[in-house]
């Protein structure tokens, strides 16, 4: 029979090299498929490694795929930390782009240290808006927000869609569906000349560390580890256990949103309905690989980015389906989960009872 | 007492159970040390221990939940009993009854009693021979229960009976009580030893685990005391005494709080013909006027789940009244917030300390300054003042006692005894005006309960009104100055400890009898109560 016992304080090899291991496994576990499909693995995982790092570009285009990943990480990172199932990120990232798009595609005009800021905020506002109404109804009627955030990301792109088709549709787009656009003084500035990469990394790092910060040193934080934590001993203690919940809400809401501005304005320059292929959903992913930690969602967003970086460079060069890379993240989760498991509990093997 | 005279234990050489030198380590935790025991047939055991001492793990490897690590558990008429197979220990006629019942609330108590020994497919149900055998039971012993009403319309002795009724009916030769009376009035607890008693003496062996020391002499032919997980004493019952027994399970002299005389100064609180209804008796209030004073305990007596948990959520700030007014200091609250009460010189000691006390994960310098993060003294401009924040908890961990790796350990690590002095510490150092403590020490080792006790006293002398509610008499006779009993949500004007019966007040707790007029009514009540 198999035991598990609780331990009652993991020390800082399993805090850390858990995830890193998991991590490891899991590329290791990719030899399997890319073995069943006849490719050869030595070479296969050269490729991979090359089309993450091999070159300024790979590494550029790596970044430019992380930093949306940064920023939806931080988003679900900070909901589930208060325990506020944001399933939603996809749907809030759109709202943010759309947002974005509607003032920063002529509307308006000015100097880009006004405009960027200006459009960073519409955009986070419009995230953080379209997360606080589920949680109010959660807060409020204990609605479920897993359903109603989920629920939402169908809504928004259809929103969207129709938005596309009307209000914001680009007459300059020859009839594709896609927005006015966003004007030169509100792009995003690139990091590196004739690359991708843009000053949104920049932004999503500050983010990381800003949230870092909240959480471990500031009354806000405090709140939130309460609530997340023990709602009904935050409750008992004084701590408005509703206000908190909308605080998160905003914060995370916004960071998806912040994701959404970052797209449209630094890496595509028009809304699309194909602006994002699942950052949102892929947010919940970094965010169970770092833990939670917000400095942890840097290095997991970097790890699952340069997975699809290099897994899609790689199935170019040889011929095996990109999906690979999905296969080695969700293996990476599960890695995870199950040494997550392993740092809160010991296991036993006692031996069977042979009687009977 | 008479049935306990005729089968004594000495004379009666009828082993039936024998633990002998069993061990159980969690990691480096030895959770049982070496421990025999034995039970003859007829006995009553008592098995006594603070918390932490080991009785519930000896019982799970007794009950085959946990498997030792050495020694053996041998039953009388088998050979040794199989390790970590329940299943062979109830074959083998041991019966538990736990603490929390395992019953099916929306059966009946004959659904309950039989489930499990008939097979599931079957084309008829023929409960004769089962209820004849229950009525029989029933006859014997007086565990009398009306079998054909469902469970979740029993009172909780009723549920206990059938629990009781069972174990029984699977023929158990031996019946293990995990803290029996613990949800019991005294009246009910009585009856309890009087039906024990009575199955002892057709032979039942019975352990029953315990720390209510009082009613461990009246019930017990023999007491073994657990401590740290040894076994540190075996004694005849009529051998032993309250205090002797008290030292051999704390290891040391307990010391007994008692009040001292002292004028009651000002009312602190006064609730005037409160109702909170929320359609369920657990959590409602009905016309309840009640007045705590100055340097007075004010004691709530009651069975659990008699509206306690309204009284203590609307003194806590967590609720408000549907009607009627509650006035601190004679000014009409308005704003019931928990926040707001905390602030202002309520200390709030929660009832469920684990889960409504401490987060634990945080640590424990967090812990105890959770309710006062927003205070300029623990932060600035929105940021913590760790430093602050980790003397205060330097400073609590020495004067309350806590016991704990350090101010930044996780509070999960810490004891249930060191949990509430970590409340104690959070709510006591800032000299609170009114104490609510709700159940303060409910599953407290002695110790640990006296300490409880002398922190209370100390802030009634320093002129806090308590506002006391228990559901252990001896607790509340003790400390209180004075009590009122609640009962389906209404509260009896408070009493005098001193002129106050005990079985009386069991009465009343149990809504049969009415409060007497409280000879000082003048004082107690105030001229919005209604007679």
């Amino acid at each position: 029979m198999i035991r598990f016992e609780p331990r009652s304080n993991p020390g800082p090899f399993l805090i850390y090299g858990v995830p890193v291991l998991a991590a490891t496994i899991a590329i290791l576990l990719a030899a399997i498929p890319l073995a069943l499909a006849g490719a050869p693995i030595f070479k296969a995982y050269g490729l991979m490694i090359t089309g993450a790092f091999g070159s300024v570009f790979s590494v550029s285009e790596m970044l430019t795929r992380a930093t949306p990943l940064i920023l939806t990480g931080l988003a679900a990172a900070i909901a589930f930390r208060a325990k506020l199932w944001n399933i939603g990120a996809e749907g809030q990232l759109y709202m943010g782009a759309m947002a974005a798009v509607a003032i920063g595609s002529g509307v308006v005009d000015g100097p880009s240290w006004v405009m960027i800021p200006f459009i960073i905020l519409a955009g986070m506002a419009a995230g953080a808006l379209m997360l606080i109404g589920p949680t109010l109804l959660k807060t409020r009627l204990g609605v479920d927000e897993v359903v109603t955030t989920l629920l939402l990301n169908f809504i928004v792109l259809l929103f969207v869609q129709m938005m596309l088709e009307g209000a914001l549709k680009d007459p300059m787009s020859m009839g594709w569906p896609q927005s006015e656009p966003i004007i030169d003084s509100a792009i995003f500035p690139p990091l590196l000349e004739r690359m991708r990469v843009h000053i949104g990394l920049i932004i999503a790092l500050g983010c990381a560390v800003a949230l870092a910060v909240l959480v471990k040193r500031t009354v806000w934080g405090f709140e939130i580890r309460a609530v997340g934590e023990n709602a009904p001993a935050a409750r008992f203690s004084g701590i408005s256990v509703t206000k908190t919940m909308v605080l998160v809400a905003a914060l995370s809401g916004g960071l998806a949103g912040l994701a959404g501005v970052s797209e449209v304005a630094g890496t595509r320059g028009y809304l699309a309905t194909d602006l994002s292929p699942g950052y949102g959903y892929a947010g919940i992913v970094v965010a169970m690989l770092a833990r939670l930690s917000p400095v942890g969602v840097i290095a997991s967003a970097l790890f699952v980015a340069s997975v699809f970086v290099g897994a899609d460079s790689m199935s170019r060069a040889i011929g095996v389906s990109s999906y690979l890379a999905d296969l080695i993240v969700a293996m990476a989760l599960l890695c995870v989960l199950i040494g997550g498991f392993l740092t809160r509990f010991k296991v036993h093997f006692d031996r069977k009872s042979t009687a009977g | 007492m008479s049935s306990a005279a005729h089968i004594s234990p000495e004379t009666s050489h009828d082993l039936l159970l024998s633990l002998a030198g069993v061990t159980k380590r969690f990691g480096a935790l030895v959770a049982n040390d070496a421990i025999d025991l034995t039970v003859h047939k007829g006995e009553i055991v008592a098995l006594l221990g603070e918390n932490g001492a080991g009785k519930t793990t000896l019982m799970n490897i007794l009950f085959g939940h946990y498997v030792a690590d050495e020694g053996t558990v041998t039953v009388v008429g088998l050979e040794q009993l199989e390790p970590g197979a329940p299943q062979a220990a109830l074959d083998a006629g041991i019966g538990m009854v736990h603490q929390h019942f395992t019953l099916a609330e929306n059966l009946t108590g004959l659904d309950n009693v039989v489930l499990g020994t008939e097979p599931i497919f079957r084309l008829r149900r023929d409960r004769t021979k089962a209820r004849a055998k229950l009525n029989e039971l029933m006859a014997g012993s007086g565990l009398n229960v009306d079998l054909d009403q469902p469970v979740h319309k029993l009172t909780v002795g009723e549920k206990q009976r059938v629990e009781i009724l069972k174990a029984l009916y699977r023929d158990a030769r031996l019946l293990v009580l995990d803290e029996p009376t613990a949800v019991l009035t005294p009246q009910e607890a009585d009856s309890l030893f009087a039906i024990l008693r009575k199955l002892a003496a057709t032979g039942l062996a019975v352990i029953i685990i315990a720390h209510k020391l009082a009613e461990v002499l009246a019930v017990s032919h023999r007491i073994a005391v657990l401590r740290g997980g040894a076994k540190v004493g075996e004694m005849k019952t009529t051998d032993a005494d309250h205090n002797s027994i008290a030292e051999m399970m704390v290891g040391r002299e307990v010391p007994v709080s008692r009040r001292t005389a002292r004028e009651p100064g000002k009312p602190v609180i006064t609730l005037n013909d409160v109702t909170i209804d929320r359609g369920d008796s657990r959590r409602s209030l009905h016309g309840v006027s009640i007045t705590a004073r100055e340097g007075e305990i004010l004691g709530i007596a009651g069975v659990s789940g008699n509206g306690q948990a309204a009284l203590a959520q609307l003194i806590a700030g967590l609720d408000k009244p549907d009607s009627g007014s509650v006035e601190i200091f004679g000014d009409k609250i308005e704003k019931f917030d928990a926040h707001t009460f905390a602030q202002n010189g309520i200390a709030r000691i929660p009832e469920d300390r684990h889960h409504d006390g401490m987060v634990g994960s945080m640590t424990v310098a967090e812990n105890i300054a959770i309710e006062d993060v927003r205070s300029p003294e623990y932060q600035k401009f929105g940021f913590l003042d760790f430093d602050a924040i980790r003397k205060r908890a330097e400073h609590a961990i020495t004067d309350y006692d806590v016991r704990c790796p350090g101010p930044d350990a996780p509070a999960r690590l810490l004891s249930g005894g060191n949990i509430q002095k970590l409340i104690l510490a959070r709510v006591l150092e800032k000299s609170p005006r009114l104490i609510l403590a709700n159940q303060p020490s409910r599953g407290l080792d002695v110790g640990a309960q006296s300490e409880v006790h002398r922190r209370l006293l100390e802030a009634r002398q320093g002129g806090s009104a308590v506002i006391l509610i228990s559901e252990d008499l001896d607790e509340l006779l003790t400390i209180s100055d004075q009590i009122a009993v609640i009962h389906a949500g209404h509260i009896t004007p408070a009493m005098p400890t001193d002129a106050i019966d005990r079985s009386e007040l069991g009465l009343m707790m149990a809504g049969q009898k009415a409060a007497p007029h409280a000879p000082h009514a003048t004082k107690t009540t105030n001229p919005g109560e209604t007679a």
